[in-house]
């Protein structure tokens, strides 16, 4: 039993980290265009960039 | 549909099977004898978006047929909405309609960034909502709408009601609580699973286990259940009694009881059974929220095309764009040919008005020197100066809205099956658990404790779960499937209340007739003649102009178009204007005439008229064949709705109705117990739409007439009304049903419960299976919707 010191206090933190993410992805407005961000990811971005000077 | 996708631009198949049958930029059908394109606006947009290098677009594009065709010109002035954000740089918000694929959101942005001061280009394809940054002037502003003007998009200002209904907190704090219930239920789970499993576990460490259990339990239960707690508190607080009350009672009940196993070591704790019960809940609220939310974003984005400015004139003599909200009373304003009045004033001069939004007349009115002009109005005449009377806010527009909103709170009286059935539910179930804890208590004599480990578990294998979800499943369902088809369901219960409607009471104007004005076909008209007149047509924005384009789009704009205002057109010896205009004598009141003459030549007529929707003979059938009786009450004169019934096959008609008297009517109706739909357009209609069971506007509508409706047809036509019907009594069926279900699963497990045989284990089971199965039924409804 003495695995359980170690793996319950893991199994927490790995969850945990894993919730903040979420509030951050919802907090940094991830969520707000999920159709866009669908399409977006096949955009191509060989395009000539232009200079922002 | 797609018709250019896949295809090199230019060889995309036409579906009646010829060479090059759409249009290269906008995907419409061409006419034969065209080119590549359907109309200069399409040459010149492919034009642009090849001289970007940005034609990648053509073979990504999944827009429908027609919709990219660029607008004539921006009529709004972009440079007030622009706003400083840092020093030298300007921002600016835009909607953008006909953002309807990634590859638009893609050419929207490449195009944009393409211009050198542009520093940021952010288009959402949820909300239609660009973003612009750039370095330089507000002036800029009107340069970059109309480069996405010209591209085929309709831009207009990002309003305060699209931010409205894309800012959503509420929304976003149900997401934050299921993230949280979510996580909370799958930690918990891998403790309680432990110790279903670990039948041989000494009692130290489930002791432990149960702290654990807590821990993760307890503050989830807490943070992730608020939405409901605070709903259920507000139900109680105004005496009723709801579905989210049995929700909270259930899971704090399940968490104390558990709590008090914790304490004194019992078998199994129930912090799984609430916790997983929240973040199923919660997601189907999620779902719910975001499909409501995308069609009142679609509402918004139909008002925000309506918004423009107005034209104020200054003492200097000048004109000047300002926003209608900021036009005091005694103001000048200078109201253009085709513009709709958007306050009340009075003129100096007679003018003809098209009023079939204010009265349903569907011929424009010649109003005397003096005579109260009303907001909402079309000018058909001339352009002509206007003394306001009235600023927005104090206006006869405001007072309507005023009068709306009473209307509106009187109809939340409507209770929804779902509040039916918590009503019978939540007080028969916490009899029951009651019961159930005093008969062991007191009964067989075990420790309060014991005794509550039965009576709550009563309480969750009743499962609020199956019987929450039953109804909003449903709806999410059939609400998603509606709006795919065009159909914009914005208020929570309207679905329900459709489903209910017995009586069908239509407008004429705007809604079984198109609204606007449209060229009478008449088979002597020499196709050559109209081809030159509608291109001679094209440098003009008056209505019958407008008319006369549309019924030969793919006429090329003529060099050397003058507008006389209010008049006419001139080009060389061609002449195209009133009857008056090109000499034959005053216009007999009707103004629905344009004359072309030719020198030399006898004069050509065309005449207009407010033609019927092509569907709207069928949708009333099929409204009929579901059951409804159906009436026409129009504003309109009696011969003119005469006619439209009987084309139409409606039943009983009414001529001259007045605003008030449309309200009476939907009232008398109510009065005899009817269900009326109300199905109307215009401002008249308003008020009788707030009043009515269930009321649909077109798309088309005034933004009264949709703000006052609970579901806004988009696209053309009335098909999709009877289809909405379908659809609503379809998806109350799958109500009801999915509720039966519920409470038969009830009837099994509610004594199993009682009895003490139901372990944490059997209750997550039944749970679980109890809400696939009513999930699985309510998808359904999305299926009828789009068979």
């Amino acid at each position: 039993m003495n695995a359980l010191v170690f793996l319950v206090p893991a199994a927490l933190v790995l969850g945990l980290l894993g919730l903040a993410l979420f509030l951050w992805t919802l907090k940094s407005r991830q969520y707000d265009d999920l159709d866009g961000a669908a399409s977006r990811i096949l955009f191509d971005d060989d395009l000539p960039r232009k200079d922002k000077r | 549909m797609t018709i250019a996708a896949g295809f090199p631009d230019g060889l995309a198949p036409g579906q009646a099977g010829l060479s090059r049958a759409a249009c290269a930029h906008c995907g419409a059908r061409l006419a034969p004898g065209q080119g590549e394109f359907c109309c200069t606006g399409c040459s010149g947009a492919h034009a642009l978006v090849r001289g970007l290098g940005l034609d990648a677009f053509y073979r990504r594009q999944e827009t429908a047929a027609g919709t990219l065709r660029p607008p004539e010109a921006l009529s709004t002035d972009f440079a007030p909405h622009a706003r400083a954000t840092s020093p030298g740089t300007m921002e600016l918000d835009l909607i953008v309609s006909g953002l309807t694929c990634g590859a638009c959101v893609w050419l929207v942005e490449q195009a944009l960034a393409a211009e050198p001061d542009v520093v940021k280009a952010r288009a959402s394809l949820s909300s239609r909502r660009l973003t612009v940054a750039w370095r330089g002037e507000a002036r800029r502003a009107n340069d970059l709408a109309s480069l996405v003007a010209r591209l085929g998009f309709k831009v207009a200002p990002w309003s305060p009601a699209c931010l409205r209904a894309t800012e959503d907190a509420e929304g976003r704090a149900l997401v934050r609580a299921l993230g949280i219930a979510a996580f909370g239920s799958m930690n918990v789970m891998l403790v309680s699973i432990a110790v279903w499993v670990g039948t041989d576990m000494e009692p130290a460490t489930r002791h432990l286990m149960h702290w654990l259990a807590a821990l993760i339990g307890l503050p989830t239960v807490l943070v992730a259940g608020m939405p409901f707690y605070r709903s259920a508190w507000e139900a109680i607080r105004a005496g009723r009694v709801n579905m989210d009350l049995a929700v909270s009672i259930g899971v704090l009940a399940t968490t104390l009881m558990s709590l008090s196993e914790t304490f004194r070591n019992g078998d199994y704790t129930w912090f799984d059974g609430a916790t997983s019960l929240l973040a199923l809940l919660l997601a189907g609220r999620v779902l719910d929220r975001a499909m409501r939310r995308r069609a009142r974003q679609a509402v918004a984005e139909l008002l925000a095309l309506q918004e423009g400015t107005v034209a104020l004139r200054l003492s200097d003599g000048t004109t000047r764009a300002v926003p209608a909200e900021s036009v005091r009373a005694g103001d000048f304003l200078l109201v253009a040919a085709g513009e709709r009045l958007r306050l009340d004033g009075v003129a100096e001069e007679a003018v003809t008005l098209d009023t079939s939004a204010t009265t349903g007349e569907s011929v424009p009115r010649i109003l005397t020197p003096g005579e109260a002009l009303a907001a909402g109005a079309v000018n058909m005449g001339q352009p002509f100066v206007m003394t306001v009377t009235a600023a927005a806010k104090d206006g006869s527009l405001a007072q309507l809205a005023r009068l709306l909103e009473r209307a509106e709170q009187g109809r939340g009286r409507f209770v929804s099956i779902a509040d039916k059935a918590a009503r019978l539910y939540v007080p028969v179930v916490h009899v029951i658990a009651a019961a159930t804890f005093l008969g062991w208590w007191l009964g067989v004599g075990v420790s309060w404790q014991a005794a509550l480990v039965p009576a709550v578990a009563a309480l969750i294998v009743t499962c609020p779960c199956g019987l929450a979800i039953a109804v909003p499943a449903v709806q999410v369902a059939a609400v998603g499937a509606l709006f795919r088809r065009g159909v914009l369901v914005a208020s929570p219960t309207a679905l329900e209340r459709l489903a209910g409607a017995d009586h069908a009471v239509l407008d004429k104007t705007g809604t079984l007739t198109e609204g606007h004005p449209e060229l009478i076909e008449d088979e002597t008209l020499d196709p050559e003649l109209l081809r030159e007149a509608a291109g001679m047509a094209r440098a003009s924005r008056h209505p019958l102009a407008q008319a006369l384009v549309r019924a030969c789009p793919d006429a090329p704009a003529l060099p050397g178009v003058r507008e006389i205002p209010g008049r006419g057109l001139v080009r060389g010896s061609l002449r195209l204007g009133s009857p008056d205009f090109c000499g034959l004598g005053e216009d007999q009141g009707s103004g629905m005439t344009l004359v072309f003459c030719v020198a030399g030549e006898a004069p050509v007529i065309f005449r207009f008229a407010d033609r019927l929707r092509g569907d709207a003979g069928s949708a009333v059938a099929e409204l009929q064949a579901l059951g409804l009786e159906t009436e026409l009450l129009s504003g309109d004169g009696a011969g003119a709705v005469e006619a439209a019934a009987a084309a139409v096959g409606i039943g009983p008609w009414e001529a001259r109705a007045t605003p008030a008297g449309k309200a009476r009517r939907i009232e008398a109706l109510r009065a005899a117990g009817r269900h009326p739909l109300m199905v109307g357009d215009g401002i008249n209609d308003a008020a009788a739409l707030s009043l009515a069971h269930v009321s649909v506007s077109p798309g088309t509508g005034t933004d009264l007439a949709q703000a006052a409706s609970d579901i806004v047809l988009r696209g053309e036509g009335l098909t999709a009304l009877p289809a909405a019907v379908r659809v609503a009594r379809m998806a109350q069926r799958l109500a009801r049903q999915n509720i039966v279900f519920s409470l038969v699963y009830n009837v099994v497990a509610v004594p199993m419960a009682v009895l003490g045989f139901v372990t944490p284990l059997i209750a997550a089971l039944v749970m679980a299976s109890s809400s696939i199965i009513v999930i699985v039924n309510a998808l359904r409804a999305g299926k009828e919707a789009s068979a």
